[in-house]
This record gives structure tokens, C-alpha cells and sequence, in this order.
């Protein structure tokens, strides 16, 4: 379990206001200027020391992302961070915006200095009206105690943050949809290559990095990069990480804990444990609504790390679980994802745009059980059919959780054919 | 340059290559619908995908650069899958409507599906449907057939530059459509079906009427404006179906505008197929043979003094007919003719004075461009086109003087009419600081410039500008007239104008009314200016327009699907039309009809087939003789010096879908002028 000392996100409940007085009682803003004083490829280094990897769910190393970013550049660098938090089971990001947002902005400070952009944007999601505002009013607090615009923080470096409001949709949280959207068009991921690195908004250099992400760098600048990779189980996956549990539990919430944490373990000490003991377990989605789901018994084992969740055929995703129990009726619960994966495709690939409808009205006689038995072969290739043949990996997210459903409830879903069509003769 | 290999062959491409493009020049067939050589890649249908080593996943080949020692796989187990997957995704939502569908027979959806595709479905939901857009009386929308390639997107934003097309909605609702129901304002409209790779948009006056194994192809050229453009005609029987483009990459490209693609129907309108005579008694036309016609033309000339005859050339002049009509004229020993029937005054004996000396690719290499008096995009679509390309891949800075339009495109607005000229000339306009210091600059001048009595002298004046601001300089000659219509160019390089003594149109107009004109041969010549009551006027061409009411023998010649002949375009490029139906009832090919009215007035043309006729041209006109060469010109002096009056200019061509006797007699074009252009639009009087 996680030391009290080594928490980052020390306000993450709330219990202090979000100022800047009260952040700073807390240690942000102490002294950015000294580290940025230590040079940009410290930074980087220490970023990579720390070994820390994207929290926005694909889970890539953050310190090599910044160090695509090109030395020199003609054109201006940027800094997007993704607030469009929109996964189901995902809302560890909403909490860092209203009760953390100074440890975001110095983080954005701390990165932008490192991947040599004078320009943050902040793409927050539609629907976090009130973040939204909360996040404005740190921003302008920053700027009125030199923390933001010229000479940031006193570091020499002039960086100012712009936030950007969202639409509302899920798909602009794809990093190059999301680059799309701010430049005024539709959000529809774009092809890569080109690398945002590469060229990314406005065709400019642009790194874009989770909220999560950007909001640990601080600490780990002033602690050191080896403190984080110390934390968790072992190189490749370290640190601390929000967990959002969420479903059949007696007490949802947001908790920071290590890296490789037991599942169990996890539910138990802070969720309050599952509705009706942990033998009332039915399934867990891990790491949010795209990552396919996990049964009981390995649930009882498995530890929260990327590569342990990814062994199982899951992932760590954005570390949303969704804890199911037995009162679930399973199918349905996957039939309604499939729904919102139809409902949030951008349409303008093939697969994904046709494919998602496809599954979901598939799944939704499958939860009747009306439906024959091949079809859940039929289904699954389907899937297979969607899953990497689209631009972006959104076609991917809607097929895992039917993957992983057939994987481990396929006995269920032929029992409701079976069971249906006993009913109708 | 990235040296790759494809299927185990090795090659070598250009920097930037698609894997697409690089296994296409190997002889692989990579199936796609959303890409298309002349539009942006957006790599959306995921029907190219192919397997490179060491990728994860399959890679769409479209958008993916060739690179160094790639390994890449265009017929493995993985791609052959994953085109039957996308295959298979594409067909779930498109309806099985193929034997009623405009498209089939000629459709990449129906080729694709045969040859990579699953052969049958395994799709058992209902599927979507699509409402239909209203996008005007050229482009007919069936949309539940749409597959969302958004090529149709790509090319109103991009080629014809008019952004009213975009995908509205997300995911299974995605659907074609304009934000706000309106029609695409383009001149390019009708492109939009030849992208489109499914039956979603089809051509709407076409629809059906034919499939596309009926029809008899035809490659000819397109004579509605004097681009040239490069068209295939289509016919079942003896009637023209439908026109497309054709590929001509100096030319047109691969698009045609909407004039020349649906004018088509006008061919079928208001048609002459027989000989007329006015009968003197009750002052009315009536039928007549071929003998009675020619016979009654030679008596009334034989009786005329030599020097009171006259011939006016029209726009839809080929050649052939042109010469053959000279030769007469020359053999009776009268320097009266004229081909610029719209009264432009410029000096045609130079030949760089009046072509378009650049060349319409070449537009690609201008780094500033200049427009006088004209509106390129009415005038001649598909140069506003390459000027548009240009633009977008440079920006570079484009100048207007004369009647201000939407080009498509960003522009200077410079001022009205010649003041303006001189103001760049002086240096007082801060363009004229543009073009000194672009490498190459070009100027277009419309033909509405020479349409007052001061273009001989506005003429010359141009050429001194062309000199002193560096539109034409060694090596480079960026002086170009824009002509408006197809017979034109062809016409002035066989010296169609009036000879030592001869009279020009306006005088030989004015003729017919004072008495200096007693015969005038009206070919293919149609005008809006009264002629005299009292001249014997012959008028040869296809259509009853208005100058054949005047005319007191009326002979019917063919229009330009019906004739194998020669066009020159305002490049000076000679190119050769080519039958593709005959000419209805009696009517018959022009240089025939003249060369048998020199049989009957008693001095018989040496020449009695196309051939020695082409011959006899290649002689004296060797330039035309080589069909699809542009031959360029030497710059030399032209024009007249004389006083320029300080009046705007106005533009040739006002009404883009009314511009000549076929576009007239179109029903189609008509339903345009009413769909497209507004109540109180003034183009819609001209």
C-alpha cells in the first residue's frame, strides 16, 4: 500500500480549496524556477528515470514522447494536454481539475519547458462545465502571480496556457482528433504517420499528454525520477496511479495508489469492498469501458500494473474499474457499451463506422438470446475485422470488450440462445 | 529515394511515394474508393490496406510513404482478409439496388465487391437508409447508396473551391450533405459524378436513360468554351447519351465543366436538317433540296458585285470549314470576312498577341498572376481551376482588374479598367511591386477587354505592359489572351480577318444596312446584331438561332459531335474532334456543304476528301497540321497606338450556362440559369 508521503495528489478529495494559497500550503509552485534552471534535457532525463508512462491509457513512456520532440524547430512547439476525459468508469482527471488544477498547471509549465513549447493548450471535455471554470480561474490566479506569461514563474521561459472548451465528444480525446477539434474542425482522428511530433497542431511539433500525466511531473521533478520508479512493482511499470473504482462496491471513489497493486486488495481497503463480499464478484473491467472485462478468478489474483493486466488479455487502460456482481446481466452490460462505441464513432472509417452498428444490434439479440449460435463466431470475427484496420484505435476499444466477454462468458451467451429457443418452440 | 520492396520486386520511387502509387507501377491493383489521384488523402475507406514487415497491424497503402528497404505485401492471407472485412462492412449498409442504379455497369463498389469481396452476406439487421440531398438539376443524389468516401467532399474544397459539401453527423448517421440545404454553386458540379466511385451521385438528366455497356465511345474535344478540353461523347443509336471527361494532364486534367458535360441535350433542340430558301412571293422560309439551295445561292452571286460580298466566321468554326470558306472567298476575289462576330478589336496579325502564350499547365509554374477583364471562372472553368491549384499549393499572389468576382481563390482587387493598368505600370499600386519580383509572372487578358472600339489601341498598350512589368522575358512568356470560344483561335491562325481593303464585322454589319454588303455568308455565325434588310443572307450551321431567322437560304451544317474536324485552342493547340453520331436529316458536314457550293458557283475546290483538305491546310498552316502540339509564337510587336478611354471593363461572357446556340437550345442549361442563378442576377440577361 501506498505511503501517506508519497501521495502527489494530496488534495485529490477536496478538502482544502483549489487556490492558489492553499496549493502552494501544499507544495506546488515551490520553486518551479529552480528546476526548470536545471535544462531541458534534465528534465527529460529525469522523465525517463522516472519511468513513468502515459495515464491516458496507451500507457507510453512520457519521457520519450517529450524527447521525439524535435531540439530546433523553425516552427512554434505546443503542448496539448487531453482534459476530454470521456472513457466509461474514468473520472480520476475530473478530480485533479477541480481540486488539483495548480499542480496541473505546473506541470504544463515543467513540460512545456521540456519539449521547448511556449504554448499549452488544455482541451477539456464539454461537459466539465464547472472544471472548466475552476481551471480558467487557476489559470488567471497564475497569471496574476507571474506563474503563467512572461518569465513563468520566474524561470525565463515565457509559456502561456489557453483552455480549450470540447464539444462533447468522446472521440476528440484521441490525441489527433483532439488536434483536429482545436483547430476548429471536425473531431475525426487523422492518419499517422505524420506524428503529432512531428507535426501536430497547425502542422507544428506538438506533444499531448494526459492530465494525470502532466500533474505527476512536478513531483517527480522536485522528488526525483528515481523516488517515482521506486513506487510499483517493478521498472516498467512504476509509480503511483489514480485509481477510479466505480459499480457494485460499497464506497466508489478515486484513489491514489501504487503501481501493481493487488486488484482485490485495491477494492477492498479503499472501495469499501464488493456488494455482497467479494465472492458476489461476476466480472471487473480494469482499466475502463474499452479494456475487456476480467471473471472472478482472475480477479482474485491479478495485480494493477500494465504488463500483469495485459498478460491476462486486459489492460490498464485509464485504471477505471467497473466492478460488476452478480445481479449483472452481463450481456447486456456489453451490449451497452457496444452501444455507446456505435453511438461515438466519428464515422469516417469503414470498419468502426459500420462495424460498431453491426455489433451492437448483434449484441442486443444476443442478450435476448435471439440469435443463432454461430453467431457468436460470426460476431467475434466481425470484431477481428474492426480491431486494427482503422485509423485510430477506436475501433479497437469497441471490439476488446466482446472479445473479452466471449472469452470468458461465451457459456452464458449460448445458454440464452439455447434458452430462447426452447421458449419459442 | 527510397528503394522498396513489393512482393519480393524491388523498386526505386521518388521521395514521398505512396506504397500505393510505388505498387501501381509495378503492375499490382491496389482496390481503394477514397483515394483519387487528384484529391487529398484521407485513408478513410481502409480498402488499400496491404502488410509491411515489421508493422503490427495492415497499412493503408495510400497514406503510407514509401520508405527505405520497406518490405511490403499487396496478396497475403492478412490483406486478403482485411479487404474482405472492409468489403464486407461497406455492402452491409449499401442497398441492393444495382439494376436500377445509374451506376452499375461502371461502378467500383459493384468491380470491387466481385473481386474482393465475400459472395455472400452474412448481415441479417435492417439496413440504413439515407435521405436523399437536392443538389440541383445537374447532379441527381441517391444517398442511402453513399459510402462515405467524402471524395465528392474533397473535390468541391479542393478542385472547384467552392466548401458547401462536408460530412454532417458521426458514426453509423455520417452522411454527405450541405450544413444548410443548398445547391453546389460550382461550375464544376458535374465531377462530382465522375468521383463519386458508387451510384450516390449520378449524372441527372442522364439518369435512366442508358447503361453504360449500350453506349458507343467516342474520344473528341470539347468545343463550349476554348479550353479544349478533352471529352469522351457517348452515344446509343444516333443520339448523344451523356459526355465525360477524358485525361489530358496540360489540358484539363481529368474534369470537365458542367457547360460541355449536360449542354448535350441542346444537340436534340432547335436543330436545322434541311435546306431552306425564303420565298420571294410570300417572304417566308420553306424546304428545299440541296440543288435548289446551292442553285439559288450561286444565280444571287453571280448577279452581285464581287466586291458586295461578305463572310462572317462564328464560334463553332472548325478548321476545315473555315478554309474551305476562305478558299471561296479568295477564288471570288472579296477581302470581306471577319471571325471575332462578338466585335473585338485586336491586331491577329501577330500570333503571340492572341493566344494564350503560356499554356494552361504551365500556369503551375507562374509564381504571380495578373487578370484583365475577365472572370476566368465562367470564361474558362478549368484554367480558374489551375490557377486555383496553383494558389493552393503556393498562395501566391493573384491581381484583378475589371468586374470584381469569387474566383474560388484569394485576390488583389486592383480597380475597374485601364487606369488601373497604368497605375501598376507607374508603380502607384502596390502590386506592381509583386509582379517585378516574381520569377514568373503571368497575365490573362480576358476577351472582354477588346470588346470596345479602343482595343486596338488597349491592345497595344497591354503589350507594352507585358514588357515593362516582366510578364514576358527570356525564356518565359507570360502574356495571354483568354478566348471564350472554341472556333476563335483556330479561325485568326487561317487568317480569318478581313484582307487588304476587307471590312471588318462591324462594318460588314453596318454593310448589310447601307448597301456596301449585298451577300453575306453567315458560318456557324450567330449574333444579336440586326442585319440590314435588304442583303441576301446565307447562313450555315447547326441551329435555328437567331441570325438564321435573317437568312434567306438557310443551310444545314453539323455540330461538333457529328464532324471529324479540327479545333485549335486558345493554347494554339490543334486537336481533332472526331464523329460520334451523324447529323440529323439532311444535314451534312460543313467543309462538304462548302465544297459543293463551289461546284455550283462554277470553281470547284481541289479538294474532294478530309484528306487533301488537311493536306491543303498543312501547307500554309503547318502548326495545325500536328493535332495536340501547342506551338508556341515569337513575341513581337502588336496592336495599334491610339487613345484608351478611361471605361471599366466588362466581361466576355456573363451567363456561364447561355453562352452558345447549343447551350441555348439546352433545357438543361435553362433549368441552371433558373436553379443557380438569382432572380435579379444581371449575368442572367446577358
Amino acid at each position: 500500500m501506498l505511503d501517506d508521503k508519497d501521495r502527489i495528489f494530496t488534495n485529490i478529495y477536496g478538502q482544502e480549496p483549489w487556490s492558489l494559497e492553499y496549493a502552494r500550503k501544499r507544495g506546488d509552485w515551490n520553486n518551479t524556477k529552480d528546476i526548470i534552471a536545471k535544462g531541458r534535457d534534465w528534465v527529460i532525463e529525469e522523465m525517463k528515470k522516472s519511468g513513468l508512462r502515459g495515464r491516458g491509457g496507451a500507457g507510453f513512456p512520457t519521457g520519450m514522447k517529450w524527447s521525439f520532440m524535435p531540439k530546433q524547430s523553425d516552427k512554434p512547439c505546443y503542448l496539448v494536454i487531453n482534459a476530454d476525459e470521456s472513457e466509461p468508469g474514468t473520472c480520476k482527471d475530473r478530480d485533479i481539475l477541480r481540486n488539483e488544477p495548480h499542480k496541473l498547471l505546473e506541470g504544463a509549465l515543467i513540460a512545456g519547458f521540456a519539449i521547448g513549447a511556449n504554448r499549452c493548450y488544455i482541451y477539456i471535455r464539454g461537459e466539465f462545465c464547472n472544471e472548466g471554470s475552476t481551471v480558467v480561474k487557476a489559470i488567471e490566479e497564475a497569471y496574476a502571480n507571474g506563474l503563467l506569461g512572461k518569465n513563468a514563474a520566474g524561470s525565463g521561459w515565457d509559456y502561456d496556457v489557453v483552455l480549450h472548451r470540447g464539444g462533447g465528444a468522446y472521440i476528440c480525446g484521441e490525441e489527433t482528433a483532439l488536434i483536429e477539434s482545436i483547430e476548429g474542425k471536425k473531431g475525426q482522428p487523422r492518419n499517422k504517420p505524420p506524428f503529432p511530433a512531428a507535426a501536430g497542431l497547425y502542422s507544428c511539433p506538438t506533444t499531448i499528454n494526459n492530465v494525470e500525466t502532466i500533474s505527476c511531473a512536478p513531483a517527480i521533478m522536485r522528488r526525483g525520477g528515481e523516488w517515482f520508479s521506486k513506487i510499483g512493482p517493478n521498472e516498467k511499470n512504476t509509480g503511483t496511479k489514480l485509481f477510479c473504482i466505480s459499480g457494485h462496491v460499497n464506497q466508489p471513489c478515486n484513489v491514489e495508489e501504487a503501481m501493481g497493486i493487488p486488484l482485490k486488495e485495491l477494492i477492498e481497503k479503499h472501495a469499501g469492498g464488493v456488494r455482497g463480499g467479494w465472492d458476489n464478484v461476476l466480472a471487473i473491467i480494469p482499466g475502463g469501458s474499452s479494456t475487456p472485462l476480467l471473471p472472478k478468478e482472475i480477479c482474485d489474483t491479478v495485480t494493477m500494473d500494465f504488463d500483469s493486466l495485459r498478460a491476462v488479455q486486459s489492460g490498464l487502460g485509464t485504471a477505471g474499474v467497473i466492478v460488476m456482481d452478480k445481479s449483472t446481466d452481463i450481456v447486456y452490460a456489453i451490449a451497452r457499451l457496444s452501444y455507446f462505441y456505435m453511438h461515438e464513432s466519428c464515422g469516417q472509417c469503414t470498419p468502426c463506422r459500420e462495424g460498431t452498428g453491426w455489433m451492437w444490434r448483434t449484441m442486443q439479440r444476443l442478450v435476448k438470446g435471439h440469435a443463432e449460435l454461430e453467431e457468436i463466431d460470426m460476431l467475434l470475427e466481425v470484431s477481428k475485422q474492426i480491431e486494427g484496420h482503422t485509423i485510430c484505435a477506436h475501433g479497437d476499444a469497441s471490439a476488446w470488450p466482446i472479445q473479452g466477454l466471449m472469452r470468458h462468458f461465451r457459456p452464458e451467451v449460448e445458454r440464452r440462445i439455447l434458452e430462447y429457443r426452447k421458449m419459442a418452440a | 529515394m527510397p528503394k522498396l520492396k513489393i512482393n519480393d520486386t524491388e523498386i526505386e520511387v521518388a521521395q514521398g511515394t505512396s506504397i500505393l502509387q510505388a505498387a501501381e507501377m509495378l503492375g499490382y491493383e491496389i482496390p481503394r474508393f477514397c483515394y483519387h489521384d487528384k484529391l487529398s488523402v484521407p485513408a478513410n475507406c481502409r480498402m488499400c490496406l496491404v502488410e509491411v514487415k515489421g508493422a503490427p497491424k495492415p497499412v493503408a497503402s495510400c497514406a503510407m510513404a514509401a520508405g527505405e528497404n520497406m518490405e511490403v505485401f499487396t496478396g497475403t492471407e492478412m490483406v486478403h482478409k482485411a479487404r474482405k472485412g472492409v468489403m464486407e462492412f461497406l455492402l452491409i449498409n449499401h442497398p441492393l439496388d444495382c439494376p436500377i442504379c445509374d451506376q452499375g455497369g461502371e461502378c467500383d463498389l459493384q468491380d470491387q465487391a466481385v473481386g474482393y469481396g465475400y459472395d455472400r452476406s452474412r448481415y441479417y439487421e435492417s439496413k440504413r437508409a439515407v435521405k436523399d440531398k437536392e443538389l440541383g438539376p445537374l447532379v441527381k443524389t441517391v444517398m442511402t447508396r453513399c459510402i462515405q468516401c467524402t471524395r465528392c467532399v474533397r473535390f468541391a474544397d479542393e478542385i472547384a473551391g467552392t466548401p458547401d459539401l462536408g460530412l454532417l453527423n458521426r458514426g453509423e448517421d455520417a452522411e454527405i450533405g450541405t450544413l444548410v440545404e443548398k445547391m453546389i454553386g460550382s461550375e464544376l458540379s458535374g465531377n462530382l459524378v465522375d468521383v463519386c466511385p458508387v451510384g450516390a451521385l449520378t449524372n441527372k438528366p442522364y439518369a435512366f436513360k442508358a447503361r453504360s455497356w449500350e453506349l458507343r465511345k467516342t474520344e473528341t474535344i470539347d468545343v463550349h468554351d476554348a479550353v479544349g478540353s478533352n471529352i469522351r461523347v457517348d452515344a446509343r443509336g444516333g443520339e448523344v447519351m451523356r459526355v465525360l471527361p477524358r485525361l489530358h494532364e496540360e489540358i484539363n486534367e481529368e474534369w470537365t465543366n458542367d457547360r460541355s458535360r449536360y449542354a448535350i441535350d441542346g444537340l436534340k433542340k432547335g436543330r436545322l436538317d434541311t435546306p431552306y430558301v425564303r420565298n420571294a412571293k410570300t417572304g417566308k422560309l420553306e424546304k428545299a433540296s440541296w440543288e435548289k439551295a446551292l442553285e439559288t445561292i450561286a444565280v444571287k452571286i453571280a448577279q452581285t458585285d464581287k466586291n458586295k460580298i461578305a463572310a462572317l466566321a462564328g464560334d463553332l468554326c472548325d478548321v476545315e470549314s473555315v478554309v474551305a470558306l476562305k478558299d471561296i472567298l479568295d477564288n471570288l476575289g472579296t477581302p470581306h470576312r471577319d471571325c471575332r462576330i462578338d466585335g473585338a478589336h485586336f491586331d491577329a496579325s501577330t500570333r503571340s498577341g492572341y493566344i494564350f502564350n503560356t499554356g494552361i499547365a504551365n500556369i503551375e509554374q507562374a509564381d504571380c498572376i495578373l487578370l484583365v477583364g475577365t472572370n476566368p471562372r465562367v470564361e474558362a472553368t478549368l484554367v480558374n481551376a489551375r490557377i486555383r491549384k496553383t494558389w493552393l499549393e503556393k498562395r501566391l499572389p493573384v491581381g484583378l482588374i475589371g468586374e470584381p468576382a469569387d474566383l474560388t481563390y484569394k485576390h488583389t482587387y486592383i480597380g475597374v479598367g485601364p487606369d488601373s493598368l497604368q497605375a501598376l505600370a507607374s508603380g502607384q499600386h502596390s502590386f506592381a511591386e509583386k509582379i517585378k519580383n516574381a520569377k514568373n509572372p503571368v497575365m490573362i487578358v480576358g476577351m472582354g477587354v477588346f470588346q470596345r472600339a479602343d482595343g486596338l489601341a488597349l491592345h497595344a498598350q497591354l503589350h507594352d505592359f507585358a514588357e515593362k512589368m516582366g510578364f514576358v522575358k527570356d525564356g518565359w512568356n507570360g502574356f495571354n489572351i483568354l478566348h471564350t470560344e472554341a472556333g476563335r483561335v483556330g479561325a485568326l491562325d487561317v487568317g480569318f480577318t478581313p484582307a487588304t481593303n476587307g471590312m471588318d464585322f462591324a462594318h460588314i454589319v453596318e454593310g448589310t444596312e447601307n448597301g456596301k454588303v449585298d451577300v453575306l455568308f453567315l458560318l456557324n455565325a450567330d449574333f444579336a446584331r440586326a442585319l440590314g434588310d435588304n442583303a441576301f443572307v446565307i447562313y450555315q450551321g447547326h441551329h435555328g438561332d437567331s441570325s438564321a431567322a435573317h437568312a434567306d437560304v438557310i443551310l444545314p451544317g453539323a455540330a461538333y459531335t457529328e464532324k471529324e474536324a479540327t479545333y485549335v485552342n486558345m493554347e494554339g493547340r490543334a486537336q481533332i474532334a472526331k464523329r460520334a453520331v451523324y447529323a440529323p436529316g439532311e444535314a451534312r458536314e460543313d467543309w462538304k456543304i462548302l465544297r459543293a457550293l463551289s461546284t455550283a458557283l462554277g470553281k470547284p475546290l481541289p479538294y474532294d476528301d478530309l484528306g487533301t483538305l488537311r493536306q491543303r491546310i498543312a501547307k500554309e498552316f503547318p502548326h495545325i497540321a500536328s493535332p495536340d502540339v501547342r506551338v508556341v509564337a515569337p513575341w513581337k510587336q502588336f496592336g495599334q497606338a491610339g487613345a484608351v478611354k478611361m471605361e471599366p471593363f466588362h466581361n466576355a461572357v456573363r451567363n456561364f450556362y447561355k453562352t452558345n446556340v447549343i447551350t441555348k437550345a439546352s433545357a438543361v442549361m435553362t433549368a441552371c440559369v433558373e436553379k443557380f442563378l438569382s432572380k435579379n442576377d444581371e449575368r442572367k440577361a446577358a
